[in-house]
Order: structure tokens, then sequence, then C-alpha cells
């Protein structure tokens, strides 16, 4: 038996997918920067995927860049746009918040560390941004803003509209970069609507490939290029373009884009079953972040208080069961969850955080098996760690 | 004119009538070291081995033998008839090659004439050679007789070889010329060393590993794997015994004084190591310990532990500071993968105040509440046996 609930880590292909993939990424093999029919076959393809994601965020075609993930699209967005403007932007601010994917916090350090000036919105013990606390800092001046949709470890989901909103309104010419890489095509966006400048999407979170991500791009006039080679993707991001990948999001953005306000439901009231099923269980389990409208509804943070989260990770993995302590970018590191730290929560409720993250796919009975399992390792491990 | 490898061996020639076994354990260590590459040859000339090669693959074969115990250093050379002349030009070719590598100023050559029908004497061969090299390099050299950087030494037996360089390796002995024994081989940077050590004076080393899987992490078992990689490439292929001590862990935790954990797990390991070792006939155990690094390794915790064993254990770190033992774990590349976070025993058994003068009494009787036989029994029961051969990836 296996239940994967780590799909805020990583997704399973789809089957299609997959079956997309034998069938073109065999006679697609031409490079598309080639000037023959072998290369125009492949370009038309990309051309084809480009479309579809962009129609899915309501931009512009052109405006989509292929990018080798979301950790590359969060770097390009931002160190990209800081190489371009560092010169002409005295002095270059720069805000996010402290619970951001880790993309985005190194990052932030290395622009920082060039000069930048940045700063942190406060977040209260949900995870939520304090908007209030946001419009002092637009008010005194803010270049570039960066957000996450949906937070990868509580899956507290941010105001983007009214941020973005917010932020165009004290500057209009300001930056707004969106790290979407956990709401894309699970939680509704419009990069109109919100005023989003920039847009970091990864194709694994989807139930698409490793190795692939698309940065959204209103002006690619703003940013640098990371690295530097051909006329690929606008030459924002040189290199021939990984197609096997692309063709690989745009097959998932088939199946799931169609139907996902229903998947949006589904997915809804699975973890809320799950989640009340949990705590009339097990005595003692807190809920990080939101349970609600404003948490996502593929991510469930829960602490056991009293079992050190990771024996417990291990405990129902070799009962087959796959969840995540914090992030899974992290878990290699014995340190406390930063984004757990930024709420504010106390050391025992950290170090007892579990991540459940769903997919469309997940099953009631995977559910129920999961909370019999969690319930007799909670009890046998609470007897030897409360001793 | 013929590209050789000379292999020197040094504690070896000592052993009067057991050299023959020593010497063949140690052509058979040589021989798989050279499996992989074509047209290699060994041959014995006196109380010396020379490898003959490809001349591209020396490099590579340098690095492998190397690391079999029981050679003192290498060289490469080239091995001509023994004419005057032929040693004056190949001494300049060779020494033009390794020039050419990597610019030096001074030399010297020192001549060994094993051949005393030679007839030109060792003194006078040096400098002629010496003269010759030097005119021909035009200047761009001089000799220093005392500290020169490199040095040119030209044999000469029934043939002469020639070299100007110099490789050493471990020294020791070959491997299998002193028994076997069963290494505590944990995640951390002195138990590899420990097994290298031994290893190196020609002992077979197989290991033994403890973990409280799912309290540890599965990603601890894959260093000891990495580990073992690494080791493997000096004391071959050897198994290891995976034990899971978690029920253990859980039963002293509940009987025993939460300051005795320690003492007790080792208590435990060491039994069990010990039953494992005596199962396979291996005929002593090895750990890392090291006196007054930890609570577990005082001198009174080491009597409280070591008292359980009928066996030998040895720990040839005993004395060594950690520095020193860094040292020889970045040579032998464990160093790197020792360090990864991933602990093969969980903290939540971790005591707040370990022991660290353990009275034996106490601890005896400690130990009355648990059925430590049938736990012993048990996780050997248990345990996972996994056979490390080479050119496993």
């Amino acid at each position: 038996m296996e239940i994967y609930l780590d799909n805020a880590a990583t997704t399973k292909p789809l089957h299609n997918v997959m079956k997309m993939l034998e069938k073109e990424a065999f006679s697609g093999y031409g490079n598309p920067s080639s000037l023959h029919r072998k290369g125009l076959e492949t370009e038309k393809k990309i051309k084809e995927a480009r479309r579809n994601i962009a129609r899915e965020i309501n931009g512009k075609y052109n405006d989509i860049y292929f990018t080798s993930g979301g950790t590359e699209s969060n770097n390009l967005a931002l160190i990209g746009f800081f190489t371009k403007n560092f010169k002409s932007i005295k002095p270059f601010r720069c805000v996010t918040l402290k619970t951001e994917h880790k993309s985005i916090l190194k990052s932030m350090d290395h622009i920082l560390s060039k000069g930048a000036n940045v700063q942190y919105v406060h977040v209260d013990k949900n995870g939520l941004i304090d908007l209030v606390n946001l419009e002092m800092l637009l008010k005194e001046g803010v270049d570039l803003l960066s957000v996450s949709h949906v937070n990868n470890e509580t899956g507290v989901i941010q105001p983007i509209e009214k941020i973005g909103k917010l932020f165009k309104k004290y500057y209009s010419a300001g930056y707004f970069h969106v790290d979407g890489v956990q709401s894309f095509c699970k939680i509704p966006l419009n990069v109109m609507d919100a005023k989003i400048d920039a847009l970091s999407i990864s194709a694994h979170k989807i139930h698409g490939l490793k190795g692939t991500g698309v940065l959204y791009l209103r002006d690619k006039n703003k940013v640098n290029p990371l690295f530097f080679g051909g006329a690929q993707e606008g030459e924002v991001r040189p290199g021939t373009e990984n197609f096997p990948g692309i063709i690989g999001l745009d097959a998932a953005l088939k199946e799931l884009g169609k139907s996902y306000s229903s998947y949006y439901k589904e997915v809804a009231d699975k973890k809320r079953y799950f989640m009340e099923n949990i705590l009339e269980t097990i005595d003692h389990v807190s809920v990080n972040g939101i349970a609600g409208e404003s948490g996502s509804p593929y991510i469930l943070n829960l602490s056991f208080l009293g079992v050190k989260s990771e024996v417990l990770l291990h405990s129902l993995e070799s009962d087959g069961i796959y969840v995540s302590s914090g992030s899974a970018c992290n878990a290699k590191k014995s340190d406390r969850s930063h984004v757990l730290e930024a709420m504010n929560l106390n050391d025992h409720r950290i170090d007892s955080a579990i991540r459940f993250s769903f997919s469309p796919f997940t099953t009631y009975e995977e559910l129920d098996e999961t909370v019999e399992v969690l319930r007799n390792h909670v009890e046998s491990l609470r007897r030897i760690m409360m001793r | 004119m013929e590209n050789v490898i000379i292999v020197r061996f040094g504690e070896i020639n000592l052993k009067g009538k057991n050299k023959r076994f020593f010497e063949g354990k140690l052509i058979k260590h040589i021989r798989f070291q050279l499996k992989e590459f074509i047209d290699t040859e060994i041959y014995q000339e006196y109380s010396r081995l020379y490898i003959r090669s490809r001349k591209e693959d020396q490099g590579k074969i340098i690095e492998k033998v190397r690391k079999v115990f029981g050679i003192v250093s290498l060289s490469t050379a080239v091995s001509i008839p023994s004419d005057i002349d032929a040693i004056r030009k190949a001494s300049f070719e060779l020494m033009k090659e390794r020039f050419d590598k990597e610019a030096f100023k001074t030399f010297r050559v020192t001549t060994k004439r094993a051949n005393k029908k030679f007839p030109i004497p060792s003194m006078e061969v040096s400098s002629d050679v010496g003269g010759f090299v030097l005119k021909s390099f035009n200047g761009e050299l001089s000799v220093d007789v005392h500290q020169p950087d490199v040095t040119l030494i030209v044999e000469i037996r029934q043939k002469t070889y020639i070299t100007c360089d110099h490789f050493p390796a471990y020294g020791g002995l070959p491997l299998e010329t002193n028994g076997s024994a069963l290494l505590l081989l944990s995640g951390g940077i002195d138990s590899p060393v420990a097994g290298w050590m031994m290893g190196k004076r020609g002992v077979k080393v197989h290991a033994v590993h403890f973990h409280s899987y799912p309290f540890t992490s599965e990603r601890a078992q894959e260093k000891i794997l990495d580990l073992a990689r690494e080791l493997q490439n000096y004391i071959g292929e050897f198994m290891i015994f995976n034990v899971n001590l978690l029920k253990i862990q859980k039963a002293i935790n509940e009987e025993c004084p939460d300051e005795e954990m320690t003492i007790h797990s080792r208590r435990f390991m060491t039994r069990i190591a010990e039953k494992i070792a005596k199962r396979y006939e291996l005929q002593a155990l090895i750990t890392g310990d090291n006196i007054g690094q930890v609570a577990s390794q005082t001198m009174e915790s080491l009597q409280v532990v070591s008292e359980v064993a009928s066996i030998p254990i040895f720990r040839p770190l005993i004395a060594y500071d950690k520095q020193d033992i860094i040292k020889v774990a970045k040579e032998i590349n464990t160093y790197e993968i020792s360090i990864q976070p991933f602990e093969d025993c969980c903290s939540v058994f971790l005591p707040k105040k370990p022991l660290t003068r353990p009275r034996l009494n106490n601890i005896v009787e400690s130990e009355q509440h648990l059925d430590v036989e049938g736990l012993v029994t048990e996780a050997i029961e248990d345990m996972e046996i996994m056979k490390l051969t080479f050119n496993q990836e």
C-alpha cells in the first residue's frame, strides 16, 4: 500500500503526460532553433503550450518563458530585475515575507548583499500578510514586491489581487512578483486583475515533469537573463528548450485545467473531512495556518503535540504513507521550519508539525486509512516521548 | 624501451619464511585493481613487483594500486637495456617529459648498480648521466644534490630502470593476512577510519551498523552504504549487517534510568556484534572509540561496555586526537560523507545527562529488568545482511 500525501513537494506524473511524451518526444526531437521543418514542428508544439498556459492565467502567450522550474523562475524574476535596474533605481527597495520559499529568501539575500534594501512585511499567527503593515511600507516606497500566492508549508492563500492593487496604487511602475508554484492550476489567478509583473510556475507540482518551469513576464525588458547564449525564449532564458518537459506541462494543464473548479471543491471537501476526522480521534492536535477559506484545500499543516515530526514521518513511511515535516526542500536539514517560526509558533508546535498535501486523486479510503495509522503511531510515540 | 610501474613494498620484505604468503596476497589484490585495464601484466624481479601497462593507463593504475595495503610507494619507469648510451638518452627523454608537464629547476641523479657486471661504477654513471641531462637542457636546469626538485633514479639490474617520480602509498600489510574482524560502523567520522586502519594491517573487515528506524531516517542507512563504498576501495568486498536497535532502546527507555540509556545501548550493541562475529567466524570487534571524546568513551564506560564481550575489542583510534582522525578521514574520502546530518541514533533516546562514570554493579542490576538474551536474539534474527561487491553503484 502506498498513500502519497506529499503533493506539495512533488506529484506523480499523469498517465496522459507519459502518453504524450511517448508520442511527441520521439518524433519531436527537432531543435526549435533549427531552420528546417523538423525544428518548426517542435516550435509549433511549444507555441501551443505557451498559449494554453497564458490562457490559464489571462496573460499574453509571448510573455510566457520556459525555465528549469520554480527555483529558476523565482531567481530570474528577482535577480534578473535587480541586475537590470539597480543602477537606475537608488535606493533599490525590496519587500517580501519571512514565510516565503527559500528560493525567494535566498535570492533576496543575494540582492541585499549587492546593495539592495530588503524589508519583510509582518504576517499574523496564521501566516497571512498584514495589509496595514504592507501599506506602511508601500507609503515609504517599494520597487520590488514578491509574495507567494499559496504558502508551500501551511497552504495559506495571500490576497494577491488586493496586494497587487494596493502596490500599484502607491507606485504604478513598481514590479510585482508572485510565486505561483503552489497555486497554478489549483486556485484561480488572473495576472491582469492582480497587476502581476512576474509569476513563477512549476510543472511537477501539477502532475507534470520535474525540471520544467515557467516565468510569466509582462515586460521582458525589465529583467536581465541569468545566463547567456542563443536567442531562445526571447533571450530572457537562452538554451535549447526542454521539449519533453514543456509538452508534459501542457498535457497536465489540459487535463487538470479544464475542471479545476470542480477539483477545488472536491479536494476542499476531502481536506475538511480528513481534518475533522483527525481532530475528533486524536487529542492535542493543532492546525497551523488557516483551515477555512483562506487556506488552500491542497495543503494541511498539523502539529501532533509531543511527537517529534520526523519520527512520526518515518513511522508513517514505514506503513507506506508519505508526508512531509515542514517543507520537503528543507527536510535534509534538521533545523526548524522558517515558515512556522515566522508565524511565531512555539517550539513544541514547530517540532511536531506535519504537512499533508493532497491531489485531486487522493481518495477517501486513503484518508481514512491514514487517520487510523496516524492515531496508532501518535499514541505509541507519545507514550515514549512524553515519558 | 618499455613503460612499467615499479611497486615497492616494505614490511613484507622482513617476513622471512612467510614472505611468499604475503607476496601472494599482495599480487592478488593488485591484480584485482588491474581488472579493468587491458594489456597489463605483473612480474616480479627480486623483491620488487613491476606492472607493465599501456602508458596512457599509468596514472589511473597508480591511483588504484596505491590503495592496496602492503605497498610503500610506486613510480612510473622505463626499462631499457643496460647500456650507457641508452641510459643517457632515456634519462633525458624522461626528464623532458616531466619538465613539460610541470617545470622544475633542480635535479640530481642517483644510481643503484645491482648488476655488478655493468662496467661503470654508480658514481660515475650518475655524473655522466647528470652531465648529459644538464647539457641537453641547455641551462634550464641545475644540479642540486641536497634538495633537488626532482631525483632521477637509474637502477641497473639485468635491465635498467629509470624513473623520476615517486608516489607514496599506505604501507601496512596485505589484506587477509591477519585474520578478520567486525567493525561497529556508525555514520560518524571515527568508525570508518578505525576500520580502514585495521584493514591496513591486513585484517579482513566486515561491518555491523545499528539504527533505530523509523525513529531515524532511511537516509542514515544510505549514508552507511556511501561510507562503505569508499572503504571498499581499500578493504575490498565486505558484508554489512544492519541491525535495528529500536525495540531494545524502547525497552531500555521503559525499564532503566534515563541517564543509563547510552551505556545500556552500547552493551547491547557489543553483545549483538559479538554474536554476529562468532556466527561468521570473525575473530574480534573493532570500534572507533576514542578515550574521553564523549560520555560513553570514558575509561569507566569503556570498561563497563567491554565487560560483555569475550572476544577482543580493538580500538585503533583510542589515543588519537580528533584532528588526526579527521585528517585520515579526509584522505580516505569518508569525511564529507560522515558530516552529513542524518543521525543513526534518534535524539529522543539521548539522555539529558548521560552517565560518565557508570558502575558495573548498578548497570548489571538495571539490566535485570530486561530480557537481554531475548532482545539480542530477536535483533539478530531481524537483521538485514548486505554484501557489498565491486562494480555495485
